[in-house]
């Protein structure tokens, strides 16, 4: 296997866009990858998607965008992995190049919620249909069930959930292709709308349109196109039951757990050698889970943590989600995965404008699926 | 929901039908066909107990389409005698008044009522006890 860089990077603005189709968004994103990268070709295409089919009834998106990209005859192939779809494109991206099947390679990563699809049936296709989602159980749902048992476990408090979202908008209001770029209070969070208890509506990332793409190459030629690649330290992906109830507990993401140590292991790194990470905060508990089961804090500490600043952008200890995260900037599923990708390139790179993390070096990235039956996790380092 | 599949998982929403590996005892809910656990593909089919107790809950206020007249009703996940897991509504008591660990019994009710022409859908739900 040899070294892959990422050389550019593109995203469409997330938000509700009503006056772009799918096509459109997918191939915004993919040419400013293109162009920010300075290649004249690419040899192969993937494109994340969680479910085209049910929210735009389109499928084959691989064709689909190859087409209206005007990149045939390439090979160009949809990866699915529910909400990790676009961390999972990502890394097919990065196989195919580490394998020297490829030189140049787009990651991209899209979906179209607002096209007027039932966005709550939809995502739950991402759990257990028959054992889970004929029950009645929502993903707000299910997030909720691993809040009220991480809160009855370790006593996380309803304040330390808000305090995720309160930092997430915080971040995001400085980020411009943010869906939503206003701060809001603890109050706010704590008086908005009950979704499924205890989460309320501000504990949610948003239903968005968005498409975010990447560029990878082989590190040998990388410096052809660019002063200032971004190393791929590690590429490592998971699974545990589809089923939460199945898990071997309520309060960790095993799947999380097992991808972080792999990554550790592959990147020669430790927990403290990462200087900030974008983390899979589709609702405030998970980033408070999460940010434990990545070896950032001890079991049980995450809600404390965050509500202390160690994970806040200006004094944190580990800087957590500096783009607004899910919650703020948005989470067009399929797109979720590249677009954390390209705020490690930009963090990486220096380019992160008002959010710049301090000293950014080595940045993690961990995009999951479903209630944490898939798991991604990448370690970015600038060279 | 089409009528193969609802007819298929009779067994084990009717039944609570599980299956038990013959060889490492592993219960499997839903069956399955090959024990990751030992790798043996031989089982037999089981009854699950019908009590244990709650291990975490939610209220949904937001509800799927075919649940939308039902708000609020809570969801769990229950632990059964056998050690078996399952996510469960839990009725016939005040969502308010729910604290993880009570001891739960399930019972036959209907569940929804799906699809176009309304197809009425049963299954198990647990009632605090």
């Amino acid at each position: 296997m040899r070294e892959v860089a990422v050389i550019g990077a593109g995203m469409t603005k997330f938000g509700e866009l009503w006056s772009k189709s799918i096509k459109d968004i997918f191939v915004e994103a993919a040419i400013k990858a293109i162009e920010n990268a300075g290649v004249d070709h690419i040899d192969s295409m993937y494109v994340g998607s969680m479910s085209g089919g049910l929210f735009v009834g389109q499928e084959h998106l691989g064709a689909v965008m190859a087409d209206y990209l005007g990149v045939n005859p390439i090979p160009a192939t949809r990866v699915e992995s529910a909400c990790a779809s676009g961390g999972v494109s990502f890394r097919q991206a990065y196989f195919e190049v580490a394998s020297g099947q490829s030189d140049i390679v787009l990651a991209g990563g899209v979906e179209k919620m607002t096209d007027g699809a039932d966005v709550t049936d939809i995502l739950a296709t991402a759990a257990d249909q028959e054992y889970e989602v004929y029950q009645g159980i929502t993903f707000p749902g299910l997030y909720a069930m691993i809040a009220n048992a991480h809160m009855h476990q370790y006593k996380t408090t309803r304040e330390q959930l808000a305090a995720v979202a309160v930092k997430n908008h915080r971040n995001g209001s400085k980020n411009p292709n943010a869906q939503f770029r206003s701060e809001i209070s603890a109050d706010t969070v704590l008086n908005s709308t009950l979704v499924a208890d205890p989460l309320r509506l501000l504990d949610c990332s948003p239903v968005s349109d968005g498409g975010a793409a990447v560029v990878l190459c082989a590190m040998d030629i990388a410096k052809k196109f660019t002063d200032s690649p971004i190393r791929i330290k590690a590429s490592v992906q998971a699974s545990d039951t589809i089923a939460l109830h199945s898990r071997r507990s309520l309060t960790t993401l095993d799947a999380v757990v097992r991808a972080a140590e792999k990554a550790y292991i592959q990147s020669n790194l430790k927990p403290s050698d990462i200087d900030f990470a974008e983390v899979h905060d589709c609702f405030t508990i998970a980033e408070i889970v999460v940010s434990e089961d990545l070896g950032f804090f001890e079991k049980g500490c995450g809600g404390v943590s965050v509500q202390e600043g160690l994970t806040s952008l200006e004094s944190g200890r580990i800087p957590i989600n500096t783009s607004g995260g899910l919650k703020s900037k948005g989470h067009p599923v399929g797109a979720t995965g590249i677009a954390q990708i390209i705020e490690l390139y930009e963090q990486l790179q220096g380019r992160a404008g008002s959010r710049q993390v301090k000293n950014a070096h080595i940045g993690m990235a961990q995009n999951m699926g479903g209630s944490g039956a898939s798991c991604v996790i990448h370690i970015l380092e600038a060279i | 929901m089409i009528s193969p599949r609802y007819f298929r998982e009779i067994p084990q929403r009717y039944r609570l039908e599980a299956n038990r590996c013959k060889k490492c005892r592993m219960i499997y809910f839903p069956p399955r066909q090959y024990c990751g656990g030992c790798k043996s593909k031989e089982f037999e089919t089981i009854k699950l107990s019908d009590t244990g107790k709650l291990l975490t809950f939610t209220v949904i206020r937001i509800a799927p389409s075919n649940f939308s007249k039902e708000t609020p009703y809570a969801v769990g996940v229950v632990e059964l005698n056998d050690g078996v897991k399952l996510t469960t509504q839990i009725t016939d008591t005040d969502p308010d008044k729910l604290e993880i660990g009570q001891k739960i019994k399930l019972v036959f009710r209907k569940i929804q009522d799906e699809g176009k022409s309304g197809l009425h859908c049963y299954g198990y739900k647990a009632i605090v006890i």
